[in-house]
């Protein structure tokens, strides 16, 4: 009793030795493998590790009082607060698209969400030119409110509206695919057993999307609070008022204070890191749940 | 004839939703960028060009469309590789380098900027190297490159990747049973089957790159007519409070964004009609 075989095939040799023939030689798959890690290791995972290094250069103690100064925590307060705005509002704003565009049927459907997308193909400082030719001191909207003491440029309410601007795509673009998979089958089902609109969202549709929500609302809260060019444009860059965290590092770095600008930005790349981590987590654990094409 | 403006619907919420989308819609971009385009026709076209129609501004546009071009083309190159590896190849570390691609997408851009600038300045990490061989990187458009390359990353990658998902092996099989060698089969059936997602990317890739700012500035040194790129020529105008001449050059910069959506509109439009998907 033998569970030896009684014949044997002629042994590959060389390089078909069992090699499928859909993938390369292991030598050019290394070989491809160290290309893009060496790429990526220039230039993705050498400016993350240099802004830490650069915040840590004189010392974690620097770094940490460098943060407590009233120019870096009224900025991270700034900061705080227009995202605070910004993001719910484009929420908002996302959900409400959402719904309306896949739970309805009419014309023009392709031009909204083409003009919603809009926002993506304008350079943010393009962005900060149209809000200050709209709502400029120069301009009639933005005269009058300058004249009655609550100016828009160079304030607060255009830099929540610039970051509204460069982020307003990212909530509805996450949720509309979502939603146009999923039909309306099962709001139109809760409507014939008598719920009201509002009892629909939150009981069947905020449900089925709240991942995917969650997923947009990240991607919006992470480019809000690091915006740069169309906050840069219409902040005016006023110390400890109209000065954001991107625009500090930028003002603290031109200003060759090294320490106290990298220091700023290691709070948002730790940011940043995190947001990637969640998102990467909601990836693999809800990717049933988000939208096919995760496109930028 | 033609389909009614509106069907009705039996779900509610239709004009409250209507109604939150359309008002944000017009408040926070159409009326912006139509104050843009109405700033633009009260100067006028002749006031138009003679604002951009300077060595200076003609310089920084050709300059950023330039450098764009070369950064998303190399992104294309590499960007299809990444993808490759990370769906085909199984590697130690492969879900963190997926993940990571996104970087770009999450690091603000003045904080790439600052951190790019002290790799690649004479005295950083890499900067000192390149300056013990002859090089200088930081305030070149060499600079200017790497910060572009770093913001397009992601695009050609991400829109690749499930396009490398979707293939199936059986196609490649085939081929292989049909005697091809796996660089031919790669050649002449992977990449066609890549090609519009790939190209998608590019363009996406280069859109971004041409608006791009924040992580230019700090890397570019900012020399007119060598390193200035068009953005900051806006910046620059604004702070000479030159209204028209910033209008003329955000006109400028928002044709070519147009004219680069209008093309990957139809790459896809094409592509779909190829193949079925992006």
């Amino acid at each position: 009793m033998s569970d030896t075989p009684t014949h044997h095939w002629p042994k590959p040799t060389g390089s078909q030795a069992h090699r499928p023939v859909t993938t390369e030689f292991p030598g050019f798959r290394f070989g491809l493998i160290a290309v893009v890690v060496l790429f990526l290791a220039l230039l993705l995972f050498a400016p993350l590790v240099a802004v830490f290094a650069e915040a840590l250069s004189k010392g974690a103690i620097e770094a940490v009082k460098s943060l407590a100064n009233p120019e870096a925590s009224s900025a991270i307060k700034l900061t705080l607060i227009v995202a605070a705005v910004a993001v719910p509002l484009n929420a908002v704003f996302g959900i409400a698209a959402a719904w309306f565009i896949t739970k309805y049927d009419f014309r023009g459907k392709a031009l909204l969400i083409t003009l919603i997308d809009l926002p993506f193909s304008v350079s943010p400082v393009v962005a900060g030119l149209c809000l200050v030719l709209t709502f400029g001191a120069n301009t009639a909207v933005g005269g009058w409110m300058v004249a009655h003491g609550y100016p828009i440029v160079f304030a607060l309410p255009s830099i929540i509206l610039a970051s509204m601007f460069v982020t307003f795509p990212f909530v509805a673009r996450e949720l509309i695919p979502v939603m146009i998979e999923q039909g309306k089958a099962e709001e139109e089902a809760a409507l014939t057993l008598g719920a009201s609109g509002w009892r629909i969202f939150f009981t069947v549709t905020l449900p089925n999307i709240r991942w995917a929500l969650l997923y947009g609302v990240l991607l919006c809260n992470a480019r809000a609070m690091g915006e740069f060019g169309a906050v840069a444009v219409v902040s005016g860059k006023i110390r400890g008022q109209t000065a954001t965290m991107p625009i500090t590092i930028e003002m603290l770095y031109n200003e060759y204070l090294s320490v106290s600008a990298f220091s700023l930005a290691a709070v948002l790349a730790l940011l940043a890191l995190l947001t990637l981590t969640l998102k990467t987590l909601l990836e693999w654990r809800f990717a049933d749940q988000l939208a096919a094409a995760h496109r930028p | 004839m033609s389909r009614p403006l509106i069907n009705r619907s039996p779900l509610p919420g239709m004009a409250l939703s209507a109604g939150i989308t359309l008002t944000l819609l017009s408040l926070v971009v159409l009326l912006p960028i139509g104050a843009l385009l109405l700033k633009g026709a009260t100067a006028g076209f002749p006031a138009l060009w003679t604002e951009v129609n300077t060595p200076r501004i003609w310089g920084a546009l050709f300059l950023s469309f330039r450098l764009s071009f070369i950064a998303a083309l190399i992104n294309l190159v590499f960007g299809v590789a990444l993808a490759w590896v990370l769906v085909r190849y199984r590697f130690p570390g492969r879900r963190l380098l997926d993940a990571a691609v996104d970087l770009p997408f999450a690091l603000p851009t003045a904080v790439a900027g600052i951190a790019l600038t002290a790799l690649y300045a004479p005295n950083g990490a890499f900067g000192s190297i390149a300056r013990d061989l002859g090089f200088k990187i930081a305030y070149t458009q060499w600079g200017i490159l790497i910060a572009l390359i770093f913001v397009g990353l992601p695009f050609v990658t991400r829109t690749v990747q499930p396009v490398v998902e979707e293939i199936e092996r059986e196609v490649e099989e085939a081929s292989a049973t049909l005697g091809a060698t796996r660089a031919y089969t790669l050649r002449r059936v992977v990449l066609p089957m890549l090609a519009p997602a790939a190209m998608t990317g590019f363009a996406l890739s280069l859109a971004r790159a041409v608006g791009e700012y924040g992580s230019v500035i700090f890397i570019a040194g900012n020399i007119p007519l060598k390193t200035e790129i068009a953005p900051l020529l806006i910046v620059i105008k604004l702070e000479e409070f030159n209204y028209v001449g910033a209008t003329a050059i955000g006109i400028a910069m928002l044709v070519i964004s147009f004219a680069m959506l209008l093309l990957i509109n139809a790459i896809q439009v094409l592509s779909r009609r190829r193949i079925g998907y992006v």
